[in-house]
């Protein structure tokens, strides 16, 4: 799909111009610039003091605490994604509805009340909480607390990637794939997970942005412990209000340039995705392919 | 990859599992500008104990937003101590029973081991020439301070101005909430925070005056530069008091008692007194107070209990939904 | 009809199973909390005259924000996916930000770019137009949060779109703007709309951002988020709820109504389809 086979059909010259300038005028304006002064912020004190800010060991253990978080909640974003994808797009239910509402609804509550959500249940004059502390576990105000909240922002990146692209693979493919006798669980790896390996792994790069840049609900049930329940973000917080703008602007960068690494591992994921589909474009006669929907 | 996790899970378990290798520890629950006090005073403190008992004590602070990090504590956060900037906080806790109610009465000068009060903060050369609290309703004047309602330093602002007019002659709760009302109408935004409120004033020149803890100017000097601005004192300002209490239900369950006791208790010691003063909080030591003159100048000061009776009267009166900030903002 | 595909029970239960404790559990914690409140007591919060400025404030500002993200989303995506220009990658990369970087320091840099001084602030002021600390800074910031949505909806979508239909349009005497309205943009509506309303809902429970740069101003500037934490300052946790359910509901609502209407256009789409078969 080069560009040349599309000029037939391509805006005027000028037009393209036009989108082009007014698209990334926008983005200059609302995601550079920003960029660009959270940077300069950082490097005010020059490029000793930012090092010296990020090497401090409270910023260290912020930066391996938000790791950890956010490579532990991976497995779960994946699976309870794909389960809910594969029921939405693969199957029809009444309900169903209903089901991608309350799949988008953590989108819509505000990350302060997430926390206070998790503290009524969790916290010590909340549901559950009397019990957790007879029982001497922790949950929030330490780890467990943490997690479960950054799994709750975090829940439905993945499944809305997969069900645009699930339901417009359509079920053909699967049903092939059993009424050729195999398993279901065959089916799954030798078919399914193929096809949607990159989207899927789209979906988990948004969510890791994600639950490494949330402060509001993380905030609410982390304690602020410095050393030990401290995430980046809310590291990021209190040096700012400490007058330590240098030492935040210098750990939000980082923030920034790990989304970055993950931007650089999507980049190369897409590049992989379209190799793949132009394979198997060329592999396939364009009859072929509109014959196989 | 897998290395990667095990560095990661390394460092994790040093976090976690390291502290618990000394001989006892303790958790500061605290406001959020408190850290470079407390940063100071626990060597200070450790080394203190460390002669006194030879046991070696871990400290670990948490800072915040003053009624967040209480709430925190009601909800389970295991303090052992909490370093407030406002008695209400306190008081909530008490109400909660995890602190003692009389702990006001448990450490001298109403358990605040220091204190501050509210101050102007101006332009270079004082331009609007602005003196006392009664220029910053003039007409045209721009004051930038913290939510009232939510924050803390927006609270010791708002009642030091009406403590203010009230102690003017003829002055009543009227005419208290004219002033007040006069002032905030004055006020082009109300900042997020302290912090946010400063970084509107000097960073980004909104406001001809902010209203500041005093112990904050230097923290502003640090960040920006002493030559930016001036301090201005005003004729009359508010007291603002640093209450600390013992978590009791807390210290009773990790049997951390003399411990926390003896933490709170040096910080009236002379050395936990000098180390306020350097960090340009007013000590209670009236030695101290006269060497360190130069950075306090002499201000006439009331408490919030002198005028208002207390938190416990001047939070539902003034701050609660329905109160007199609420009534200044209510169309009709 | 008969479902051929094996794992529907497997999966509607982990998803049911995962959805319940995760997600439903922690909500129905709050319409608990707030069921302690008489219905007199609950409509004084929700109904007063500072909550409900706050709603206008905040689920006008939402919309429009997502509107700007809309039409502005749709440029970016559509620029993205069909032209080559230098620097594309990187741009194409900065797109995702709005996620990692802390709302806060979002907030801040974004009220500092925008006020009188800023390096943005500074000529917009000169045209008199204020952006911080106005109603108009609160949609500066929920624009930035709620971009990546529209712009990562749409763009797998225009990929999508097989070239034979606009060369099909351009053949049949169709212009290229006839083409666009009649032909592609019926095609990337559905997930255009759903790029406005995960931009939407996001925007309505935004609140690190937003408070740095709105001005906080009771009746004016006044998010209700803000409100909420407000309610918690004076340790009014039953009151927080009570907002909080008041907007879980209507953002509920609102996702409802878009997710059925996308789903019933779907269908008709799909039905049309088949018969033209």
């Amino acid at each position: 799909m080069s560009t040349s086979s599309r000029l037939a059909n391509s805006e005027p010259r000028w037009l393209r111009r036009v989108l082009i300038g007014t698209g990334l005028g926008f983005l200059f304006l609302f995601l550079a610039l920003p960029l660009l002064a959270v940077f300069a912020e950082a490097f005010n004190g020059g490029w000793s003091a930012y090092i010296e800010a990020l090497k401090h060991p409270e910023a260290l253990s912020a930066i391996g605490l938000t790791l950890f978080i956010a490579v532990f909640v991976l497995p779960f974003n994946i699976l309870a994604g794909i389960a809910a994808a594969w029921t939405i797009a693969k199957f029809d239910f009444r309900g169903k509805s209903l089901l991608i509402t309350l799949i988008d609804l953590p989108f819509a509550v505000s990350p302060v009340v997430v926390g206070l959500v998790f503290l009524l249940i969790f916290g010590a004059q909340g549901a559950f909480g009397p019990w957790f502390a007879a029982h001497d576990i922790k949950v929030v105000f330490a780890l467990p607390g943490m997690i479960i909240v950054t799994l709750f922002i975090t829940f439905s990146f993945v499944a809305r990637e997969l069900i645009p692209l699930m339901q417009a693979q359509g079920r053909d493919e699967e049903e092939a794939a059993i009424s050729l006798g195999a398993s279901g669980w065959k089916m799954f790896f030798r078919v399914t997970l193929p096809n949607i390996k990159w989207g899927l792994l789209y979906g988990v790069i948004l969510a890791n942005a994600r639950a490494m840049g949330e402060f509001g609900a993380v905030s609410v049930v982390s304690g602020h412990i410095r050393g030990e329940t401290n995430t980046l973000p809310l590291h990021v917080e209190i040096l700012y209000n400490e007058y330590n703008a240098v030492g935040a602007f210098a750990a939000a960068s980082v923030l920034a340039l790990l989304a970055l690494v993950t931007l650089v591992a999507k980049t190369i994921v897409e590049w992989q995705m379209r190799k793949e589909t132009e394979m198997l474009d060329a592999a396939l006669p364009p009859e072929a392919v509109r014959n196989q929907e | 990859m897998p290395r990667l996790i095990q560095k990661l899970v390394l460092v994790l378990v040093t976090a976690w599992v390291l502290p618990a290798l000394a001989d006892s520890s303790l958790l500061n629950v605290s406001y959020d500008v408190a850290r470079d006090f407390y940063k100071d005073y626990n060597p200070i403190f450790q080394k203190y104990w460390k002669a006194r008992s030879g046991e070696s004590v871990e400290l670990k602070q948490s800072h915040a937003g003053s009624s967040k990090q209480v709430r925190a504590v009601a909800d389970g956060l295991e303090a052992d101590v909490v370093t407030m900037n406002q008695a209400s906080d306190v008081d909530f806790l008490a109400g909660k029973g995890l602190v003692t109610k009389d702990y006001a009465k448990k450490f001298p000068n109403n358990a605040s081991p220091y204190t501050s009060t509210m101050v102007f903060i101006v332009r270079k050369g004082n331009p609007r020439a602005l003196q006392d609290w009664a220029d910053l309703i003039k007409p045209g004047v721009q004051v930038i301070l913290p939510h009232p309602k939510n924050t803390g330093n927006g609270r010791y602002s708002y009642l030091a101005a009406w403590g203010y007019a009230l102690r003017q002659p003829g002055g009543n709760d009227k005419s208290a909430q004219e002033f007040v009302s006069k002032l905030l109408r004055n006020a082009p935004l109300f900042a997020s925070g302290g912090r946010d409120a400063t970084t509107t004033f000097m960073q980004r020149k909104i406001g001809d005056v902010l209203v500041s803890f005093e112990s904050e100017a230097e923290l502003i000097a640090r960040e920006f530069g002493k030559g930016e601005f001036d301090i201005i004192y005003p004729s009359l300002s508010i007291l603002t008091e640093f209450p600390v209490a013992i978590v009791d239900k807390v210290v009773d369950k990790k049997g951390t008692r003399k411990l926390a006791q003896a933490y709170l208790d040096y910080l009236w010691s002379k050395e936990g007194q000098e180390n306020a003063a350097q960090n340009f909080l007013r000590p209670r030591d009236a030695e101290l107070l006269r060497k360190y003159a130069a950075q306090f100048p002499a201000i006439k000061t009331f408490t919030v209990d002198e005028v208002f009776g207390g938190w416990a009267r001047a939070t539902p009166a003034h701050f609660r939904d329905g109160g007199t900030f609420d009534q200044i903002y209510q169309s009709k | 009809m008969k479902r051929v595909l094996p794992g529907f029970g497997l999966s509607l239960g982990i998803t049911l199973i995962y959805l319940s404790l995760l997600i439903l559990l922690p909500l129905s914690g709050l319409a608990f909390k707030t069921s302690l409140l008489s219905l007199g007591q609950f409509l004084d919060i929700a109904s007063g005259e500072r909550a409900l400025a706050s709603y206008r404030i905040t689920f006008g500002a939402s919309l429009l924000a997502a509107m700007i993200n809309a039409v502005f989303g749709l440029v970016v995506a559509w620029v993205l996916v069909r032209y080559d220009f230098p620097g594309k990658r990187f741009v194409d990369s900065l797109v995702d930000l709005p996620f990692a970087l802390p709302t806060a320091v979002a907030g801040i840099t974004l009220a500092t770019l925008y006020a009188g001084n800023g390096w943005i602030g500074r000529y917009l002021e000169a045209l008199g137009i204020k952006v911080a600390f106005t109603p108009l800074g609160i949609v500066v910031a929920l624009t930035f949060i709620g971009l990546p949505f529209v712009v990562r909806t749409l763009q797998p979508v225009i990929e999508d779109i097989e070239p034979e239909i606009e060369e099909a349009a351009a053949t049949l005497g169709a212009s290229r703007l006839q083409t666009f309205a009649r032909v592609l943009l019926p095609g990337i509506f559905p997930a255009l709309l759903t790029g406005f309303t995960l931009a939407f809902s996001r925007a309505v429970g935004e609140y690190g951002s937003v408070i740095f740069i709105a001005g906080n101003m009771p009746l004016i500037s006044e998010i209700t988020p803000l409100l909420i934490i407000s309610k918690l300052e004076q340790y009014d946790v039953v009151g927080a709820t009570a907002l909080a359910c008041v907007m879980l509901v209507i953002s509920f609502v609102l996702l409802l109504a878009v997710n059925a209407l996308q789903w019933w256009a779907a269908n008709r789409h799909h039905g049309k389809h088949r018969v033209s078969l």
